[in-house]
Formats: C-alpha cells, sequence, structure tokens
C-alpha cells in the first residue's frame, strides 16, 4: 500500500500492532480457492451427486434398450446395439447436466451475498470467472469418466492414446459448457429462469449434436445446425476415441478437439466480459 | 482529533486532493432510473474513528456503501478511499477495505475456519501465515471451539460474528460495515461495539457504520445524518445536541395548531407540530415550563422536558420525524 499516512504514528513505532495488509494477491491462490470450495460444496449435498450420476443413467438405458430395436443398426451406421450408439450422447448429457447446474451456484452464491464478498475482494474478475468455471469443468469431467466404466460393455475398444483424448474432449466440453452455464448465470436472479433459458436451449442443442441420430440421416438444414453445434464435436469427437474401429467418422479427432478449443475460449471470453461489468446499477 | 490529524497529513508526501481523511466523499449522487437516491453528499471520514451513516430506510445509506465498497459506480462525484478512487481505482480500494454486508456473505456449507481459509486466499494468505490468522480472528471472536463446525449449524449471533472475522482477515485499515447490528440480541451488540472500539484503539483501524438505530449511532465518534439522499447532518452525537440549543419540549394540547401559533407569539422561538404534538426547544426547559402552564392554563394536557436525543437533531434538521411514514406534515 503506497499510502500510509492514514496509519497514525504510534501504530508503526508499537510492535503489537499488526503488520499492514498484505499487498500481493495471487491470482493461482484465488483460483485455486474457488475452484477448491466448488468441489467441496458439490459432494457436501448428497442429493446432487446422487442426482448427477443416476439421471443419465436412467436415461441411457431407458432410451438405448427403447430405440434399441426400432432403428436398423446400419441406421447408425455401425454393426452394434443403439445403446452402443447412445453412449458416447449419454456421456456427454452426464457432462452437460454437471456442467450447466454446477453454475446454478453462481445464483446462489448471489442470492446467498457470497458472491458480494468475493466481488469487493482485489481480485481479477478473470480470476473469479475461472475458478468457478475451472470448479465446474473439474466435477463435470470427474462425473463424466466415472461413466466410462461402462464402456467395455459396449464394446468400446479405445487405447492409451485414445483415452487421454476421450479425457481432453470431457475436459473441454465440460469447460465449454461451464462457460456457458456461467455466463448465462450471472445475470439471473432466479433459478427458474436459469432452468427456462437451459431447456430452451440446451437440451435441443443436445439433441442436435448426433446424441442421438447420427448426422449423415439428419435433413439438410438439420444438419447445417448439427455442424455448427460445438456439442456435435464433442459427441462425435469422442465416438471416434471410443469405437475407433466400428464408425465410420464424420471429423477428425483433432478437429473435433480443435473446434472444441476454440469453442472454450470464446465462451470464457464472453463469460469474463459479463461478468467484468461495472455500472451504476446494484452488483447484486 | 482534528488538529493532530492536520500535523500528519502536513507531515506526509500525499497528493493535495485527500490531504488526511481516510474516505472523502466530494459531492457524491447517485441516480437510479428516475429516483435520486444520493444527491451531492460530500463528507471526510477521519483516520481510526467509528464513523456512523445514520438516517432510515431510503435516505441513500445503502447507496453509498455500495459506492464505497466498490460495488456500484456513482452517476456523479466521487468517493476516494485511502486516496484512491472508489470507481476508477477499484483494486486499490479493494485491498484496503473490508466490508461486512448487512446480508449474510459466509458460505453455509463450510466451515467456520474454511470460511477464513477461502477468504485469506482471495487476500493473498496462505500457508502457516494464514492458519494463524484464521486461528487468531476465531479466538478474538469467540469461536475458535468451533472452528471445524459449518456454519449452517451456527447461530444468527455467531455467523454475525464469523462474517465480522472474515471482513478482518486481511487487517485492512478501513472497515465498512452495513447495519451490523441486525439480528443480533443485546448482549451481542454489546460485544460487537466493544470490538470495534478495540479496534480502533489498538490496531487503528477506520471504521465505517451503517445505521438506522440512534442507540446505535450513539456509540460513533462521529456521525453523518442522512435524509433523502441530502447530507443533513455531521458531527459528534454531542455536537449535534447541543447544536440543538437546550432542552426539547413537548405539549399534548387540544388544539395543537393554535396553541403552536400562540406560544409563538407569546415566547417566540419556532414551534412546531410533529404527530399531533407541539414541539419545540428552548433553553432552561424547566423555567419555560412553568411560564407555557401558567400562561395557556387549561388548554395543555400534559408537557415534557428532554435533553435533546439523536432523533431530535433528525427532526431539527428536516422538520419530519425519522419514520415519518404515518406522521402528519410538518407544520412550518
Amino acid at each position: 500500500m503506497a499510502h500510509t499516512s492514514s496509519i497514525p504514528a504510534e501504530a508503526a513505532q508499537n510492535p503489537a500492532v499488526s503488520a499492514p495488509a498484505p499487498v500481493r494477491t495471487s491470482a493461482a491462490l484465488a483460483v485455486f480457492s474457488l475452484w477448491w470450495r466448488e468441489i467441496v460444496r458439490f459432494y457436501r449435498q448428497r442429493s446432487r451427486v446422487m442426482g448427477v450420476i443416476l439421471s443419465p443413467l436412467v436415461f441411457w438405458v431407458v432410451i438405448g434398450s427403447g430405440f434399441g430395436n426400432s432403428l436398423r443398426p446400419d441406421a447408425t451406421g455401425g454393426g452394434g446395439h443403439y445403446l452402443e450408439y447412445f453412449y458416447p450422447g449419454a456421456l456427454i448429457m452426464i457432462v452437460l447436466f454437471t456442467s450447466i447446474f454446477a453454475m446454478m451456484s453462481v445464483i446462489e452464491d448471489r442470492r446467498e451475498g457470497f458472491l458480494l464478498s468475493v466481488l469487493v475482494a482485489p481480485v481479477n474478475r478473470s480470476v473469479i470467472v475461472l475458478g468457478k468455471v475451472l470448479g465446474g469443468t473439474t466435477l463435470a469431467t470427474i462425473q463424466g469418466l466415472v461413466f466410462l466404466v461402462f464402456a467395455p460393455a459396449v464394446g468400446a475398444q479405445a487405447d492409451a492414446a485414445h483415452l487421454v483424448l476421450v479425457v481432453v474432449i470431457v475436459f473441454l466440453v465440460a469447460f465449454c459448457l461451464t462457460a456457458l452455464g456461467f455466463a448465462v448465470a450471472w445475470r439471473m436472479d432466479s433459478a427458474q429462469g436459469f432452468h427456462a433459458v437451459v431447456n430452451l436451449f440446451l437440451i435441443p442443442l443436445w439433441l442436435l449434436s448426433g446424441a442421438l441420430f447420427p448426422i449423415r440421416g439428419a435433413s439438410g438444414w438439420i444438419r447445417a445446425i448439427m455442424r455448427a453445434n460445438p456439442l456435435t464435436y464433442g459427441v462425435e469427437g469422442l465416438r471416434a476415441a471410443l469405437f475407433p474401429a466400428t464408425h465410420s467418422r464424420e471429423f477428425g479427432l483433432g478437429a473435433s478437439v480443435g473446434v472444441l478449443a476454440v469453442f472454450s475460449a470464446i465462451v470464457f471470453a464472453i463469460a469474463f466480459v459479463i461478468a467484468n461489468r461495472r455500472s451504476t446499477k446494484p452488483a447484486a | 482529533m482534528e488538529l493532530t490529524v492536520a500535523e500528519r497529513a502536513s507531515r506526509s508526501h500525499e497528493p493535495p486532493a485527500v490531504p488526511e481523511a481516510v474516505i472523502q466523499l466530494e459531492n457524491l449522487s447517485h441516480r437510479y432510473d428516475e429516483r435520486l437516491a444520493l444527491d451531492g453528499v460530500s463528507f471526510g471520514v477521519w483516520p481510526a474513528e467509528i464513523f456512523g451513516l445514520l438516517g432510515p430506510n431510503g435516505s441513500g445509506k445503502t447507496t453509498l456503501f455500495r459506492i464505497l465498497s466498490t460495488l456500484m459506480l456513482p452517476t456523479l462525484g466521487r468517493a476516494v478511499i485511502q486516496g484512491f478512487d472508489a470507481a476508477r481505482q477499484p483494486a486499490r480500494v479493494r485491498r484496503a477495505i473490508g466490508v461486512v454486508f448487512q446480508a449474510q456473505s459466509i458460505d453455509p456449507k463450510l466451515t467456520a475456519a474454511e470460511n477464513l481459509w477461502h477468504t485469506g486466499h482471495l487476500y493473498g494468505l496462505h500457508g502457516g501465515a494464514l492458519k494463524s490468522r484464521i486461528a487468531e480472528m476465531l479466538g478474538r471472536v469467540g469461536l475458535a471451539e468451533r472452528a471445524g463446525d459449518r456454519v449452517e449449524t451456527f447461530s444468527g449471533g455467531m455467523q454475525r460474528r464469523v462474517e465480522l472475522a472474515k471482513g478482518l482477515m486481511h487487517r485492512p485499515s478501513v472497515l465498512l460495515l452495513d447495519e451490523p447490528s441486525t439480528g443480533l440480541d443485546p448482549g451481542a451488540r454489546r460485544d460487537l461495539w466493544l470490538y470495534l472500539k478495540t479496534l480502533r484503539d489498538e490496531e487503528h483501524v477506520t471504521v465505517l457504520v451503517t445505521t438506522h438505530l440512534m442507540e446505535e449511532a450513539e456509540h460513533c465518534d462521529r456521525l453523518a445524518i442522512l435524509s433523502e439522499g441530502k447530507l443533513v447532518a455531521l458531527g459528534t452525537p454531542a455536537e449535534l445536541k447541543r447544536e440543538i440549543g437546550g432542552d426539547v419540549i413537548l405539549m399534548e394540547a387540544q388544539d395543537p395548531a393554535s396553541l403552536a401559533r400562540r406560544i409563538a407569539e407569546r415566547f417566540g422561538g419556532n414551534p412546531t407540530v410533529i404527530d399531533g404534538k407541539v414541539r419545540l426547544e428552548r433553553e432552561n426547559g424547566h423555567r419555560f415550563v412553568t411560564d407555557v402552564v401558567e400562561e395557556f392554563a387549561g388548554e395543555i394536557i400534559s408537557i415534557s422536558v428532554s435533553k435533546p436525543t439523536l432523533e431530535d437533531v433528525f427532526i431539527d434538521r428536516t422538520g419530519h420525524r425519522f419514520w415519518n411514514e404515518t406522521a402528519a406534515p410538518p407544520a412550518k
């Protein structure tokens, strides 16, 4: 602190008086702490953990088994059961749910007042966004990877290198969606509004990601939307990495990872810009 | 006090814009869409004083608090803390201030120690220094035994103490508290004020407190009284009450308006009718009481004489009661 004249002379001479406030704040420390809090909070709410693990599993089994006999194997481009085709989509759905709902914590933090105390701390807004987004990303990545225990059951044949790619893709999809969730949640003051946006935009985004039906069979304009959808690159990338032999590819694996990385950077930048605005309106 | 401050300022090499005050407001104004919430407020807060911001709801306290805590930009004027403009240099201001909000800001899912651990990280504390600071702060607010318990299991008063510890983790030179005694029982309220005075005396922290409670404002070294966004009084509680001049006399009467008019004709002064009572400020109130009762015998139902309170200061400056939703318009 450059300005010390306000501290009376007695204070400077008295050794019992506390040292001046620390000047240097550490961005890494702040990111770590915000990240850590996201994780701890999540695992202290058991119902959230159960919901996030069980609901996609139920979706996968019910939808996958139900469609199983309706769709001809060749329609999905592979020889396996529909459960196999649907597997990457189900994994992305887990990531989608966890990422987006992890960012409900932005609304909770605002309502509980916690956010205010973070906003008056001397940390850059990008640090706040990064800490929270990485927290949600970590949760979603973990949940997505836990789902991988079912991969052998549907005949996934990924080797070590492909498994690394699976982790990278899951992480990028999680980051992209968490940052998106953050951007949406920042100006919201109610969980209901957030749900409305999620239902209106994010569920269709998932439906049109190649999770349920392949791009190739879709009509022209749907196909265009699917190609513009970042989730498509997550689903197709996972499919290519998990089943390298059976599925014909829509895009190369490298292209999928690249597109996801670019989308992640863009969405993060948007989240930062939204959170960095200061105005003459109350911050919370 | 002002003298030593001036001496200190003359010895320092600070920019001349803010010679001595820790917090300096310059013509601070704020407008929410159509409502003017702060209207050209200017005052300074001196080092190591407990400064009260007194005003009823809607007087602009919260608006001022938001601007000082860097959470909102003013629409006009400046707020300068430790020489830094809250609007232009928020990062510098944020390092200097500790903020205790009226609403809860601690995380109920974390333990008391974890809450402080997290806050410490945001301010760059870590490792052993952070650990000992957490232990020190929890000890000071009397929660050392409950360090490992989740805050959601705490009583309201205990949660407020964690809030205070959280605001002080980084040893701020300025502490801003918004309605700090909300939800505190009288004992906890007394403890809070004792602690604020300790902070002022031993660590020379400058404390700014917003309040709508007269008895709380009495504890402050100096006060700014706000009404409808305007600064209506500034000074120590004793000074402000002294300015009233003598005693406050309240009279119940059959026809207060006519009584007030006739008292003005006979005795002078400026009697007003507030809440159906004739109110008058007068030196040597006890003598005036006998005079006025003799003069208007039979018209006065009851009469009381009292030393002025801060509420009287407020009435004197604004012409209406502190809580004026139900009050009659001032009879001027």
